[in-house]
């Protein structure tokens, strides 16, 4: 990366996105990666809804915005425009956050993934509805405290494993990326770039308010997820071939827990029972490994 | 040339005749075979567009929504269920002031299922902001989808052309197919004035604060307005150009008719027929087949009921507590008038049940020995 490159910015200021949410970092730098010859396909969540008022916004690349449950569809009718004017240099980029990809959005999203639609669809996982103001969503860990799981109803099930259902439609190309690692992250996004078909990229978005930290850690967090093996850095290509980016340190997962008020209800054993949920999915991730770059 | 085919069949070839480009579908019964027809029409290279085959209807109109917005002439069909599961988008097409045009095969809304003929699906879309097209032949619905694009693309609102399910959708027809040449004439491609594209970015549908919001509906309320005239517009150059032309509604035997029985759709046909006896006994009766319902042609309506005495209303649908939805639109554009009509109000068809000869012989029988309605829509057809 050169101090040039850095010039090349496509999300300015006047966003509304709160003190040090990591949303607008993820968006940055993919805007980044990807260039100005991008069409962004948006939607509610935190994203779709703070990124500007008319008439003003941020956004300095053509930007789509369509409800809800709808950006895979919307993402493949720009995609089919383009296509039948010729244009194929122009990369279309879906973005939602965990509401718009676990829930609402996932069955136009498995189906442009089954289609095998030519675009990158970017998931920003902020782990709930933070939008709305911090419901939980099939994102939200074990055990989180949210606005619909009180202290005394915690959330019981464990986090949707997205990117296993991503892999299972034998896409091109999925990775999961974190802003702790910008390179690894914008290689990435350049990657997907260059590869045809559907491409999934999932971004881990810590969110300050949502999550009951203090908003400068917001990086720190990021990284002890991927050191703690909560949030491993791997791609896989074509449904099979599984690439590690990053070998964890293995932290603790208490020292990504503590400094997290939406944990702060865990009963004893509890940090335990997270720590043998962590050590097991990753070993079921690294059986399926086929190589490690280190 | 004339060929015999179906209605659904009808709107493919208007569909082909209008070179769409981006296509997006889910099928429903009685739309089915309209994107069946469409996806072999593609496949075989006749046309030449992207046909995307999603998987919800919700989908099928978000997807077509954003290739509009690109810069790509867009059709989409469906029916009932399917133009329920599109809502929310279809207020997204207009609000975007996208310039869709879609084919909504006329099929009742369960719950019991039902796939057989009813206007309530559409007419509960009424307040989307689409314009709706009802028609009554395989023919009028070919026209009326080449007519759609040019209306749709002036006015930049989507456009919905209504066929019967089953009575128009499926029943074989002579139809003349009008040659390619001509339909590119009367219907240029699709340059919009604003796209997404990368060469002049924008910003499409971000938020509009609450002292913004209402400008972008009054302009879409005025372009809603105004497209009353746009529609005459087309329909005279396209008769110019075709020979065939159908306005914002039709009249038979109104002449001197004080009673008018005013419907939309496929149940026009049969009461033409039982219009015509009546006629030969000497009863002043005529018929208006309404074809626009949205924007609703309130002050040509007011024009050609000026001094009749009674009208009766046969809608296909019911709002319940309410009544039938035509009749509803109906009663509040005549209050205003000086010289209305009694209005009689009539529910017949529902769920697919034939409306026959006699069905409108009853309807006509009760308006003319009535001097007032009967202050509730009369219900035809129920099981005693």
């Amino acid at each position: 990366m050169n101090a040039k490159e850095l010039l090349d910015e496509y999300l300015g200021s006047g966003h509304g996105c709160c003190p040090g949410c990591a949303m607008p970092i993820v968006m940055r730098t993919a805007f980044h990666a990807l260039g100005e010859n991008t069409i962004a396909v948006i939607t509610a969540g935190c994203f779709g809804t703070i990124s500007g008022t008319f008439p003003t916004s941020p956004i300095k690349l053509a930007t789509y915005n369509t409800p809800f449950a709808s950006v895979g569809a919307a993402a493949s009718g720009v995609r089919a425009a383009l296509d039948m004017k010729g244009d194929t240099k122009t990369a279309v980029l879906g973005v939602a956050g965990d509401g718009g990809t676990f829930d609402i959005g996932i069955q136009a999203l498995s189906a442009a993934a089954e289609r095998n639609e030519d675009f990158i669809y970017l998931c920003y996982d902020n782990e709930a509805y933070m939008n709305t103001g911090i419901q939980r969503s099939s994102a939200t860990p074990w055990g989180a405290w949210t606005t619909t799981t009180p202290p005394s109803n915690l959330k019981s099930q464990p986090k949707k494993d997205i990117v296993e259902i991503m892999v299972a439609h034998r896409i091109a190309y999925v990775a999961t990326a974190s802003i702790a690692y910008p390179e690894d992250f914008t290689r990435k996004l350049k990657k997907a770039k260059e590869t045809r078909g559907f491409k999934f990229i999932y971004a881990f978005s810590p969110c300050p308010v949502g999550w009951r930290f203090s908003s400068e850690l917001t990086i720190r967090l990021a990284r002890l997820a991927v050191q703690t093996k909560i949030f491993p850095l791997y791609e896989v290509e074509n449904g099979e071939r599984y690439i590690l980016n990053e070998e964890p340190e293995g932290i603790p997962v208490s020292e990504y827990l503590k400094p997290q008020g939406r944990f702060s209800f865990l009963r004893e054993g509890d940090m335990e029972r997270i720590q043998e949920n962590v050590d097991r999915e990753w070993k079921r991730l690294m059986s399926r490994m086929e190589r490690r770059t280190l | 040339m004339k060929k015999l085919m179906t209605g659904n069949s009808a709107v493919s070839h208007g569909v082909m005749l209008s070179r769409v480009e981006v296509i997006s579908a889910y099928p429903i019964t009685p739309q089915t075979t309209i994107v069946e027809e469409l996806s072999e029409i593609c496949a075989d290279g006749r046309m030449k567009a992207k046909f995307i085959r999603v998987e919800s209807e919700h989908s099928a109109m978000a997807c077509v929504a954003a290739a509009s917005a690109t810069g790509a002439r867009v059709f989409t069909a469906t029916s009932s269920h399917g133009l329920a599961y599109m809502h929310e988008m279809l207020h997204w097409a207009s609000g975007t002031r996208l310039p869709v045009v879609m084919v909504n095969a006329n099929r009742t809304l369960g719950s019991p299922w039902n796939i057989w003929c009813e206007q309530g699906d559409s007419l509960a879309q009424r307040d989307t902001g689409w314009l709706q097209l009802y028609c009554q032949s395989a023919q009028e619905a070919l026209d009326t989808v080449i007519q759609a694009f040019r209306i749709a693309e002036e006015i930049l609102l989507p456009v919905m052309v209504l066929v019967d399910g089953f009575f128009l959708s499926h029943t074989a027809e002579p139809v003349d197919v009008p040659d390619q040449d001509m339909v590119d004439r009367f219907l240029p491609p699709f340059r919009p004035r604003y796209k997404l594209t990368t060469e002049d970015p924008h910003t499409f549908n971000i938020m509009a604060d609450p002292s913004l919001f209402i400008s972008f509906r009054h302009e879409a309320q005025k372009a809603m307005e105004g497209s009353k005239k746009v529609v005459r517009r087309v329909d005279g150059e396209y008769k110019s150009l075709f020979g065939r032309g159908y306005g914002l509604f039709e009249k038979f035997r109104c002449n001197d008719a004080e009673v008018i029985l005013l419907t939309m759709g496929t149940a026009a046909s049969t009461a033409r027929e039982v219009i015509e006896a009546y006629r030969q006994r000497g009863k002043k009766v005529g018929l208006c087949r309404l074809r626009m319902f949205r924007p609703f042609p309130a002050e040509e309506l007011i024009k050609f009921l000026n001094g009749r005495k009674k009208v009766a209303v046969l809608d296909r649908d019911n709002s319940l507590g309410a009544g039938g939805i035509v009749a509803q639109e109906l009663k509040a554009a005549l209050y205003p008038a000086a010289r209305k009509p009694k209005v009689f109000e009539f529910i017949a068809g529902l769920g697919g049940q034939d409306i026959t000869p006699e069905t409108i012989q009853g309807i006509i029988e009760i308006t003319l020995n009535n001097s007032a309605p009967a202050g509730v829509p009369i219900w035809m057809g129920v099981q005693k």
